[in-house]
């Protein structure tokens, strides 16, 4: 056990181990389908088919993922630089504050792609104040940021709740949420893009907050590994020993890092709020923060890995739908339970299998995992 | 007179909401102790609601629904065990996992099981713990002060009741009195000094889970078994949270946390009773902010404004042996 997780090649870190961790994930859930009295292998053709079966599954699908892709890159962004940021759910559920107020404000004076920009900053800042405050606690006072942020998450719902039934709500209305926006807040569909390809969609809503993710998607890998502050964020996330000797501000890093990783997450109620119920509704985050930490997982944190985690719980959730409808003994909570074991697997237990991988690569080629060099033979 | 029944009312109501967060701050206070991080509280309480009231109202048993509790609680402490001290697994990763696992099984499990949209059917007496009748009850309740104190707060409750409070002293004399309590403590503070001294880390912290699991276990119970009479999905509503803001504010010492606990269910009695009425001075004051009140006082203790809050120094690392 002198190296315990030694390397192993590029493809077998970022593409077998995931896989093999997602696949025992998905067995243990075929086992809890089995505990129901269901069968596991109709469970999952029946997911997949409701996911990607049809155009209006895939639209729902990649709705379903914008929002993962969001707040995946945001845990992402703060894992990079050493931190936790377990707060994207209450970030995101703040940010619909501020697309709530300007999006009241200006639905009816202004077109959509008018809104939607002044849209995104009041969300990023929404979210990067939420983050901001233990952001600055972490740094300076040194309260941990794991828990301020989850103390935050519960301050959020807090203060949403009050908004809700207080100002944001017509008076009239007796509903804790937002009129619905007029045509200048709504945001349009992309539908038409999968229709391109011969679909049909009757109505989903995958709309272009879909475009921004991909867009944050790029600009996050553009900031983490060709920026210099993303060079600094990740020098602290490996070592704030060795990040302050390089002169690195902790505070700013900290700071900053955590201001990002809120915007994103901030920017993540952009979808269901402008893109689909065309209000800001009570609970509309609906666990959307926490799924962005077993996406951030199982993309590795990175961008590319992100999008395709997303969409793979975005299937999940689409087909999970339609799993409960074909089959009534298994509700919508069963996708919970297969983020659980993605988060246990891919995420806590993600070196069970490492050192059985490793024997075996190193049976079949020991320079693969540097046998050699440790021996002090080569390199 | 009014004033005071409604002092004592509120105080009775105190008792009856810190309990669960009593139990699962104790149950905290073990394992972080001996150096694992726990956000899995919160889960691991509504496993053991769930498995209690099921349990309970299939055997018809009290008890047996207690020990179902506990042993299904235990058994997910165990899995953060296995994955946070065997794999060396994020020990925050493994209990969000936790918390997402339990939510899901519990309404499914539940729905297959009973039929009743995630719930357990409603126990009847003798599967529930009912309340103890304190002996002199009936004699004294007319004496003033003292006779409401007596009959309203001191007796009246079920015997988990009892067993959370007594499990202060109890957790104090294990911590701080006993050869195990003083390796739980150094195995959170440094744990390679434990393990040159021959003992096993590993097995130390998770002895340290199975507590956690026990108590989250009695903590579940309490809710599905006493206070509400079955388990209704996601009943333990963010109380796990709030047992860990509250192990925070007792900067991690078992009779703070009893204090702690007792003040964050002060208000959430406060806030169900104030509802609506206004406040002399301070004018009418929002549910909302009452609620948000624990997060809020904890993070302003965290930011080191009212005392400092120091965590176990080895918390939330894994043990690796020297190589």
């Amino acid at each position: 056990m002198s190296t315990p997780y030694a390397k192993l090649p590029a493809w077998a870190d970022y593409g077998l181990i995931p896989v093999i961790n997602l696949f025992v994930a998905f067995v243990v859930a075929g086992f809890v389908v089995l505990l129901v009295g269901e069968n596991p292998f109709r469970a999952a053709v029946i997911l997949v088919e409701g996911a990607f079966g049809r155009g209006t599954g895939i639209a729902f699908t990649l709705f379903y993922a914008t929002t993962f892709i969001f707040s995946g890159l945001s845990v992402a962004v703060a894992a990079h630089c050493g931190l936790f940021n377990i707060g994207g759910e209450g970030q995101g559920y703040i940010a619909g504050l501020g697309i709530g107020v300007v999006c009241l404000a200006f639905d009816s004076v202004l077109p959509w792609w008018l809104t939607f920009p002044l849209a995104i900053i009041a969300s990023a800042a929404m979210g990067a104040l939420w983050a901001l405050i233990p952001a600055y606690l972490q740094a300076k006072r040194g309260s941990h940021i794991v828990i301020t942020t989850i103390m935050f998450n519960f301050i959020a719902a807090s203060v949403m709740v009050y908004a809700l039934v207080g100002f944001l709500k017509p008076a009239i209305s007796m509903a804790p949420q937002t009129r619905t926006f007029l045509d200048g807040a709504q945001l349009p569909k992309l539908n038409w893009v999968i229709e391109l390809f011969g679909a049909k969609i009757r109505s989903a809503p995958l709309n272009v907050s879909f475009l921004l993710a991909l867009v944050m998607a790029y600009l996050v890998w553009l900031l983490i590994w060709r920026t210099r502050l993303g060079y600094e964020m990740r020098t602290y996330g490996h070592s704030p020993k060795a990040a302050r000797y390089a002169g690195i501000s902790e505070i700013r890093i900290v700071i900053v890092a955590m201001m990002i990783s809120g915007a994103l997450a901030g920017m993540m109620a952009l979808n269901p709020t402008m893109g689909d119920q065309h209000n800001v509704a009570l609970d509309f985050v609906s666990g959307a923060g926490f799924v962005g930490i077993a996406v951030a997982l199982m993309g590795r944190l990175h961008p590319v890995g992100i999008v395709l985690a997303a969409i793979l719980f975005g299937m999940l959730y689409q087909g999970g739908a339609e799993l409960a409808f074909e089959m009534p003994a298994i509700s919508r909570d069963m996708i919970v339970i297969i983020q659980g074991l993605v988060i246990l697997f891919a995420g806590a237990l993600e070196h069970m299998f490492r050192p059985y991988i490793q024997a075996l690569f190193a049976s079949i080629s020991p320079k693969a995992v540097g046998i050699e060099a440790v021996k002090g033979k080569g390199a | 007179m009014d004033i005071f029944t409604a002092i004592v009312q509120i105080l009775d109501s105190t008792i009856r909401l810190s309990v669960p967060l009593l139990l699962a701050c104790l149950a905290g206070l073990y394992s972080e102790r001996a150096g694992v991080f726990d956000i899995g509280l919160e889960g691991k309480m509504l496993v053991g609601a769930f498995a209690g009231a099921a349990a309970a109202s299939v055997l018809h048993s009290a008890l047996l629904g207690l020990g179902t509790a506990i042993l299904i609680s235990v058994a997910f402490a165990l899995i953060h065990g296995f994955a946070s001290i065997t794999h060396r697994g994020n020990q925050i990763v493994s209990g969000v996992a936790i918390n997402f696992i339990a939510a899901g099984s519990t309404i499914m499990l539940g729905q297959h099981w009973f039929q009743q949209g995630g719930r357990t059917p409603a126990l009847a007496p003798g599967e529930r713990f009912e309340a103890i009748t304190w002996p002199g009850v009936d004699a004294v309740r007319g004496v003033p002060i003292i006779g409401p104190i007596y009959s309203e707060l001191i007796s009246g409750h079920s015997i988990l009741v009892y067993i959370a409070f007594l499990m202060v002293p109890f957790t104090w004399w294990v911590l701080f009195r006993t050869r195990f309590g003083l390796r739980l403590r150094a195995v959170g503070e440094n744990p390679a000094a434990v393990d040159t001294a021959g003992i096993s880390v590993a097995w130390l912290r998770y002895r340290a889970l199975i507590c956690t699991g026990i108590l989250t276990g009695v903590a579940g119970a309490y809710l599905s078994m006493v206070q509400n009479g079955g388990f209704v999905k996601d009943m333990t509503a963010g109380k796990g949270y709030i047992a860990l803001a509250a192990l925070i504010f007792a900067k991690w010492k078992p009779v703070n946390a009893m204090f702690a606990c007792l003040l964050f269910g002060f208000l959430d009695a406060l806030s169900i009773r104030l509802q609506g009425t206004p406040l002399p001075v301070i004018g009418k004051v929002p549910v909302q902010f009452m609620q948000a009140l624990p997060y809020v006082l904890t993070v302003i203790l965290l930011a080191g404004f009212i005392g400092k809050a120091i965590p176990p120094r080895a918390g939330g690392v894994p043990y690796v042996k020297e190589r």
